[in-house]
Protein backbone atom coordinates (compact mmCIF):
# COMPACT_ATOMS: atom_id res chain seq x y z
CA UNK A 1 0.00 0.00 0.00
CA UNK A 2 2.40 2.48 1.00
CA UNK A 3 4.76 1.43 -2.17
CA UNK A 4 1.53 2.18 -4.13
CA UNK A 5 1.29 5.79 -2.19
CA UNK A 6 4.85 6.68 -2.96
CA UNK A 7 4.72 5.60 -6.69
CA UNK A 8 1.69 8.54 -6.95
CA UNK A 9 3.39 11.57 -7.81
CA UNK A 10 5.67 9.90 -9.81
CA UNK A 11 2.58 8.33 -12.13
CA UNK A 12 0.85 11.47 -12.06
CA UNK A 13 4.27 12.90 -13.26
CA UNK A 14 3.99 10.54 -16.25
CA UNK A 15 0.75 10.79 -16.85
CA UNK A 16 0.84 14.86 -17.19
CA UNK A 17 4.22 13.95 -19.40
CA UNK A 18 2.36 11.70 -21.67
CA UNK A 19 -0.32 14.57 -21.97
CA UNK A 20 1.77 17.20 -22.69
CA UNK A 21 4.25 15.23 -25.42
CA UNK A 22 0.98 14.70 -27.18
CA UNK A 23 -0.22 18.39 -27.28
CA UNK A 24 3.32 19.02 -28.86
CA UNK A 25 2.32 17.13 -32.08
CA UNK A 26 -1.22 18.58 -32.31
CA UNK A 27 -1.60 21.15 -35.08
CA UNK A 28 -3.46 24.41 -33.05
CA UNK A 29 -4.66 25.42 -36.93
CA UNK A 30 -6.19 21.95 -36.99
CA UNK A 31 -9.80 23.52 -35.52
CA UNK A 32 -13.09 21.82 -36.22
CA UNK A 33 -15.62 24.03 -37.98
CA UNK A 34 -18.52 25.23 -36.24
CA UNK A 35 -20.19 24.86 -39.37
CA UNK A 36 -19.91 21.25 -40.06
CA UNK A 37 -23.36 19.52 -40.24
CA UNK A 38 -25.09 22.50 -40.32
CA UNK A 39 -26.41 23.84 -43.74
CA UNK A 40 -24.72 25.78 -46.18
CA UNK A 41 -25.65 29.99 -45.02
CA UNK A 42 -28.04 31.39 -47.61
CA UNK A 43 -26.71 34.15 -49.54
CA UNK A 44 -27.30 36.27 -52.58
CA UNK A 45 -24.38 37.68 -54.21
CA UNK A 46 -22.75 38.71 -57.67
CA UNK A 47 -20.45 36.19 -59.60
CA UNK A 48 -17.32 37.04 -60.53
CA UNK A 49 -17.08 36.54 -64.09
CA UNK A 50 -20.34 38.18 -64.86
CA UNK A 51 -21.22 41.13 -62.45
CA UNK A 52 -24.98 41.25 -63.55
CA UNK A 53 -25.59 37.41 -62.44
CA UNK A 54 -26.68 36.80 -58.69
CA UNK A 55 -25.54 33.32 -57.11
CA UNK A 56 -27.13 31.96 -54.42
CA UNK A 57 -27.95 28.10 -52.83
CA UNK A 58 -29.90 27.47 -55.52
CA UNK A 59 -27.72 28.12 -58.71
CA UNK A 60 -25.60 24.77 -57.11
CA UNK A 61 -25.94 21.67 -59.36
CA UNK A 62 -27.60 18.82 -57.41
CA UNK A 63 -25.09 16.61 -55.52
CA UNK A 64 -21.94 17.09 -54.01
CA UNK A 65 -20.17 20.12 -54.13
CA UNK A 66 -16.40 21.68 -53.33
CA UNK A 67 -16.51 25.23 -52.09
CA UNK A 68 -13.04 26.42 -52.47
CA UNK A 69 -12.36 30.25 -50.91
CA UNK A 70 -9.45 31.78 -52.53
CA UNK A 71 -8.53 35.60 -53.36
CA UNK A 72 -5.54 37.09 -55.29
CA UNK A 73 -3.87 38.30 -52.53
CA UNK A 74 -3.06 34.81 -51.01
CA UNK A 75 0.30 32.96 -52.16
CA UNK A 76 -0.90 29.76 -51.47
CA UNK A 77 -3.64 30.02 -53.59
CA UNK A 78 -1.70 30.08 -56.69
CA UNK A 79 0.20 26.62 -55.28
CA UNK A 80 -3.49 25.29 -54.82
CA UNK A 81 -4.55 26.31 -58.47
CA UNK A 82 -2.84 23.66 -60.50
CA UNK A 83 -4.38 20.60 -58.49
CA UNK A 84 -7.71 22.46 -58.47
CA UNK A 85 -7.41 22.71 -62.20
CA UNK A 86 -7.30 18.83 -61.89
CA UNK A 87 -9.83 18.10 -59.59
CA UNK A 88 -12.19 20.02 -61.60
CA UNK A 89 -11.60 16.89 -63.94
CA UNK A 90 -13.23 14.46 -61.09
CA UNK A 91 -17.07 14.41 -62.47
CA UNK A 92 -18.13 13.04 -59.26
CA UNK A 93 -18.63 16.56 -57.52
CA UNK A 94 -18.84 20.53 -58.58
CA UNK A 95 -15.97 22.60 -57.80
CA UNK A 96 -17.34 25.91 -57.05
CA UNK A 97 -15.18 29.47 -55.85
CA UNK A 98 -15.58 31.47 -53.40
CA UNK A 99 -13.52 34.74 -54.45
CA UNK A 100 -12.91 36.31 -50.53
CA UNK A 101 -12.10 39.62 -50.16
CA UNK A 102 -10.48 40.54 -53.77
CA UNK A 103 -10.97 43.07 -56.15
CA UNK A 104 -12.94 42.29 -59.78
CA UNK A 105 -10.40 43.02 -62.20
CA UNK A 106 -6.68 40.92 -61.08
CA UNK A 107 -9.51 37.87 -59.90
CA UNK A 108 -11.00 37.50 -63.55
CA UNK A 109 -7.44 38.14 -64.59
CA UNK A 110 -6.20 35.18 -62.43
CA UNK A 111 -8.62 32.66 -63.65
CA UNK A 112 -7.96 33.58 -67.20
CA UNK A 113 -3.97 33.19 -66.52
CA UNK A 114 -4.27 29.89 -64.84
CA UNK A 115 -7.21 28.79 -66.31
CA UNK A 116 -11.02 28.63 -64.64
CA UNK A 117 -11.10 25.24 -62.43
CA UNK A 118 -14.84 26.13 -61.18
CA UNK A 119 -18.46 25.64 -62.58
CA UNK A 120 -18.98 29.48 -61.32
CA UNK A 121 -17.08 31.30 -58.71
CA UNK A 122 -18.96 33.72 -56.10
CA UNK A 123 -17.73 37.38 -56.00
CA UNK A 124 -17.43 38.02 -51.97
CA UNK A 125 -15.93 41.48 -51.77
CA UNK A 126 -16.91 42.15 -48.52
CA UNK A 127 -16.33 38.99 -46.81
CA UNK A 128 -20.38 38.74 -45.54
CA UNK A 129 -20.42 35.13 -47.25
CA UNK A 130 -16.91 34.37 -46.11
CA UNK A 131 -17.99 35.59 -42.50
CA UNK A 132 -21.20 33.34 -42.27
CA UNK A 133 -18.99 30.43 -43.07
CA UNK A 134 -16.36 30.92 -40.33
CA UNK A 135 -13.45 31.71 -42.88
CA UNK A 136 -10.66 33.05 -41.38
CA UNK A 137 -7.76 32.71 -44.50
CA UNK A 138 -7.43 31.64 -47.51
CA UNK A 139 -7.43 29.11 -49.20
CA UNK A 140 -10.30 27.13 -47.44
CA UNK A 141 -12.16 24.29 -48.74
CA UNK A 142 -15.58 23.12 -47.95
CA UNK A 143 -17.33 19.76 -48.53
CA UNK A 144 -20.86 20.12 -48.63
CA UNK A 145 -23.14 17.61 -49.65
CA UNK A 146 -26.82 16.54 -51.67
CA UNK A 147 -28.74 17.88 -48.67
CA UNK A 148 -26.56 21.53 -48.71
CA UNK A 149 -25.22 20.21 -45.45
CA UNK A 150 -21.30 20.96 -44.71
CA UNK A 151 -19.42 17.49 -44.10
CA UNK A 152 -16.17 19.27 -43.72
CA UNK A 153 -13.93 22.38 -43.60
CA UNK A 154 -10.07 21.99 -44.46
CA UNK A 155 -7.74 25.31 -44.04
CA UNK A 156 -5.02 25.02 -45.87
CA UNK A 157 -3.33 24.17 -49.84
CA UNK A 158 -4.90 21.25 -51.05
CA UNK A 159 -2.82 18.30 -52.42
CA UNK A 160 -2.68 14.87 -53.49
CA UNK A 161 -2.09 13.46 -49.88
CA UNK A 162 -4.44 15.76 -48.08
CA UNK A 163 -7.13 15.04 -51.05
CA UNK A 164 -6.58 10.82 -50.50
CA UNK A 165 -6.70 11.13 -46.91
CA UNK A 166 -8.73 13.46 -46.06
CA UNK A 167 -11.83 14.45 -48.85
CA UNK A 168 -12.20 10.88 -50.90
CA UNK A 169 -13.70 9.23 -47.68
CA UNK A 170 -15.74 11.47 -47.17
CA UNK A 171 -16.90 12.04 -50.93
CA UNK A 172 -16.91 8.18 -51.15
CA UNK A 173 -19.49 8.27 -47.76
CA UNK A 174 -21.63 11.04 -49.16
CA UNK A 175 -21.99 9.09 -52.30
CA UNK A 176 -23.56 5.98 -50.55
CA UNK A 177 -25.58 7.97 -48.82
CA UNK A 178 -27.10 9.73 -52.02
CA UNK A 179 -27.60 5.82 -53.47
CA UNK A 180 -28.97 4.75 -50.09
CA UNK A 181 -31.46 7.50 -50.72
CA UNK A 182 -30.42 9.11 -47.39
CA UNK B 1 43.56 55.96 -13.19
CA UNK B 2 44.03 53.19 -10.21
CA UNK B 3 42.20 50.30 -10.52
CA UNK B 4 39.95 51.19 -8.23
CA UNK B 5 38.70 54.00 -9.70
CA UNK B 6 38.55 51.99 -12.92
CA UNK B 7 36.70 49.74 -10.90
CA UNK B 8 34.22 52.31 -9.70
CA UNK B 9 33.74 53.84 -13.20
CA UNK B 10 32.88 50.97 -14.89
CA UNK B 11 30.08 50.52 -11.70
CA UNK B 12 28.77 53.94 -12.61
CA UNK B 13 28.51 52.91 -15.92
CA UNK B 14 26.34 49.56 -15.38
CA UNK B 15 23.90 52.02 -12.85
CA UNK B 16 23.49 54.55 -15.86
CA UNK B 17 22.96 51.62 -18.00
CA UNK B 18 20.25 50.00 -15.83
CA UNK B 19 19.02 53.27 -15.26
CA UNK B 20 18.04 54.07 -18.65
CA UNK B 21 16.77 50.58 -19.43
CA UNK B 22 14.38 50.91 -16.84
CA UNK B 23 13.53 54.14 -17.82
CA UNK B 24 12.68 52.70 -21.28
CA UNK B 25 11.06 49.75 -20.27
CA UNK B 26 8.21 52.11 -18.43
CA UNK B 27 7.96 54.61 -21.19
CA UNK B 28 7.51 51.87 -24.00
CA UNK B 29 4.82 50.14 -22.06
CA UNK B 30 2.98 53.60 -22.14
CA UNK B 31 3.06 53.26 -25.89
CA UNK B 32 0.20 51.31 -27.06
CA UNK B 33 0.76 48.58 -29.62
CA UNK B 34 -2.68 47.92 -30.34
CA UNK B 35 -4.08 48.06 -33.20
CA UNK B 36 -6.49 51.71 -33.65
CA UNK B 37 -9.40 52.00 -35.15
CA UNK B 38 -11.75 55.04 -35.29
CA UNK B 39 -15.47 53.79 -34.24
CA UNK B 40 -17.47 56.20 -32.95
CA UNK B 41 -20.25 54.90 -29.84
CA UNK B 42 -23.70 57.00 -29.30
CA UNK B 43 -22.70 56.62 -25.42
CA UNK B 44 -20.00 55.49 -22.91
CA UNK B 45 -21.84 52.17 -22.04
CA UNK B 46 -21.62 50.73 -25.30
CA UNK B 47 -18.20 51.68 -26.25
CA UNK B 48 -17.25 49.73 -22.29
CA UNK B 49 -19.20 46.88 -23.93
CA UNK B 50 -17.17 46.73 -27.31
CA UNK B 51 -14.54 47.45 -25.73
CA UNK B 52 -14.97 44.49 -23.16
CA UNK B 53 -16.54 41.96 -26.65
CA UNK B 54 -13.33 42.86 -28.55
CA UNK B 55 -11.32 41.97 -25.27
CA UNK B 56 -13.31 38.46 -24.67
CA UNK B 57 -13.43 37.31 -28.26
CA UNK B 58 -10.17 35.59 -29.49
CA UNK B 59 -8.70 36.36 -33.42
CA UNK B 60 -9.42 32.56 -34.83
CA UNK B 61 -6.35 33.47 -37.40
CA UNK B 62 -3.54 35.14 -34.61
CA UNK B 63 -4.49 32.65 -32.24
CA UNK B 64 -2.68 33.76 -29.08
CA UNK B 65 -4.22 37.28 -29.41
CA UNK B 66 -7.76 38.75 -28.14
CA UNK B 67 -10.10 40.87 -31.64
CA UNK B 68 -8.71 44.06 -29.07
CA UNK B 69 -5.52 43.34 -29.83
CA UNK B 70 -5.05 41.84 -33.65
CA UNK B 71 -4.01 43.91 -36.45
CA UNK B 72 -4.82 40.99 -39.15
CA UNK B 73 -7.66 40.92 -41.69
CA UNK B 74 -10.16 39.05 -40.02
CA UNK B 75 -9.42 40.39 -36.77
CA UNK B 76 -10.86 43.82 -38.10
CA UNK B 77 -13.30 42.44 -39.93
CA UNK B 78 -14.83 40.77 -36.41
CA UNK B 79 -14.42 44.26 -34.54
CA UNK B 80 -16.26 45.83 -37.40
CA UNK B 81 -18.54 43.15 -36.76
CA UNK B 82 -19.06 43.40 -33.51
CA UNK B 83 -19.57 47.10 -33.78
CA UNK B 84 -22.58 46.65 -36.45
CA UNK B 85 -23.92 44.32 -33.98
CA UNK B 86 -23.91 46.50 -31.45
CA UNK B 87 -25.34 49.91 -33.12
CA UNK B 88 -28.04 47.00 -34.45
CA UNK B 89 -28.94 46.60 -30.63
CA UNK B 90 -28.03 43.04 -30.12
CA UNK B 91 -26.93 41.70 -26.45
CA UNK B 92 -23.67 40.79 -25.92
CA UNK B 93 -24.56 37.15 -25.56
CA UNK B 94 -26.51 37.12 -28.86
CA UNK B 95 -23.27 38.57 -30.51
CA UNK B 96 -21.27 35.82 -28.83
CA UNK B 97 -23.60 33.39 -30.10
CA UNK B 98 -23.07 34.56 -33.59
CA UNK B 99 -19.47 34.39 -33.47
CA UNK B 100 -19.63 31.00 -31.50
CA UNK B 101 -21.79 30.02 -34.61
CA UNK B 102 -19.20 30.35 -36.97
CA UNK B 103 -16.01 30.00 -35.21
CA UNK B 104 -16.68 27.30 -33.07
CA UNK B 105 -16.51 27.70 -28.80
CA UNK B 106 -12.64 28.62 -29.71
CA UNK B 107 -13.23 32.17 -30.28
CA UNK B 108 -13.75 32.37 -26.63
CA UNK B 109 -11.14 33.12 -24.21
CA UNK B 110 -13.75 32.24 -21.43
CA UNK B 111 -14.87 28.74 -22.09
CA UNK B 112 -18.72 27.94 -21.31
CA UNK B 113 -18.72 25.60 -18.32
CA UNK B 114 -19.51 22.21 -20.27
CA UNK B 115 -19.02 18.52 -20.08
CA UNK B 116 -16.08 19.08 -22.44
CA UNK B 117 -14.46 22.08 -19.97
CA UNK B 118 -15.51 20.39 -16.69
CA UNK B 119 -12.09 19.62 -16.14
CA UNK B 120 -10.81 22.85 -17.29
CA UNK B 121 -12.82 24.84 -14.65
CA UNK B 122 -13.09 22.58 -12.05
CA UNK B 123 -10.00 20.82 -11.91
CA UNK B 124 -7.48 23.02 -10.34
CA UNK B 125 -9.83 23.47 -7.53
CA UNK B 126 -10.32 19.98 -7.05
CA UNK B 127 -6.30 19.28 -7.32
CA UNK B 128 -5.81 22.06 -4.32
CA UNK B 129 -8.54 19.90 -2.56
CA UNK B 130 -6.72 16.64 -3.12
CA UNK B 131 -3.66 18.38 -2.25
CA UNK B 132 -4.62 19.70 1.03
CA UNK B 133 -6.26 16.28 1.76
CA UNK B 134 -2.77 15.04 1.05
CA UNK B 135 -1.04 17.08 3.28
CA UNK B 136 -3.64 16.47 5.66
CA UNK B 137 -3.11 12.82 6.15
CA UNK B 138 1.06 13.40 6.36
CA UNK B 139 0.47 15.83 9.13
CA UNK B 140 -1.51 13.74 10.93
CA UNK B 141 0.25 10.90 10.72
CA UNK B 142 3.14 12.05 12.23
CA UNK B 143 2.69 12.48 16.25
CA UNK B 144 5.07 14.68 17.81
CA UNK B 145 7.54 12.43 19.66
CA UNK B 146 8.40 13.58 23.47
CA UNK B 147 11.22 11.92 25.14
CA UNK B 148 11.20 11.90 28.90
CA UNK B 149 13.79 13.99 30.86
CA UNK B 150 16.35 12.32 33.12
CA UNK B 151 16.35 14.06 36.54
CA UNK B 152 19.89 15.63 35.26
CA UNK B 153 18.94 16.93 32.07
CA UNK B 154 15.36 18.81 34.08
CA UNK B 155 17.48 20.27 36.53
CA UNK B 156 19.94 21.66 33.97
CA UNK B 157 17.18 22.87 31.96
CA UNK B 158 15.61 24.70 34.89
CA UNK B 159 18.57 26.25 35.87
CA UNK B 160 19.13 27.47 31.88
CA UNK B 161 15.42 28.92 32.32
CA UNK B 162 16.03 30.70 35.48
CA UNK B 163 18.98 32.32 34.36
CA UNK B 164 16.93 33.72 31.96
Amino acid sequence: MKVIIRLIPLILFLLLGVLLYRGLSLNPQDMPSALVGKQFPAFTLPSLVNGEKQLSNASFAKGIKLVNVWATWCPSCKVEHPFLVKLAQDKRFNLYGLNYKDERQPAQQWLKNYRDPYVFTIFDQQGSLGLNLGVFGAPETFVVDHNNVIRKRFAGVLERNVWQREFLPLINTIEDEIANGQ
Amino acid sequence: MDSKQLTKSTFNLLITAIATLLIATVFASKVSAGPIDTYKFPDEVMKVRFQHLTYELRCPKCQNQNLADSNSPIAQDLRHEVYEMLLDGRTDTEIMDFMVDRYGEFVLYRPRVNSLTYLLWFGPVAFILIGGFVVFLFVRKKDVKTADLSTDQQQQLNSILKDD
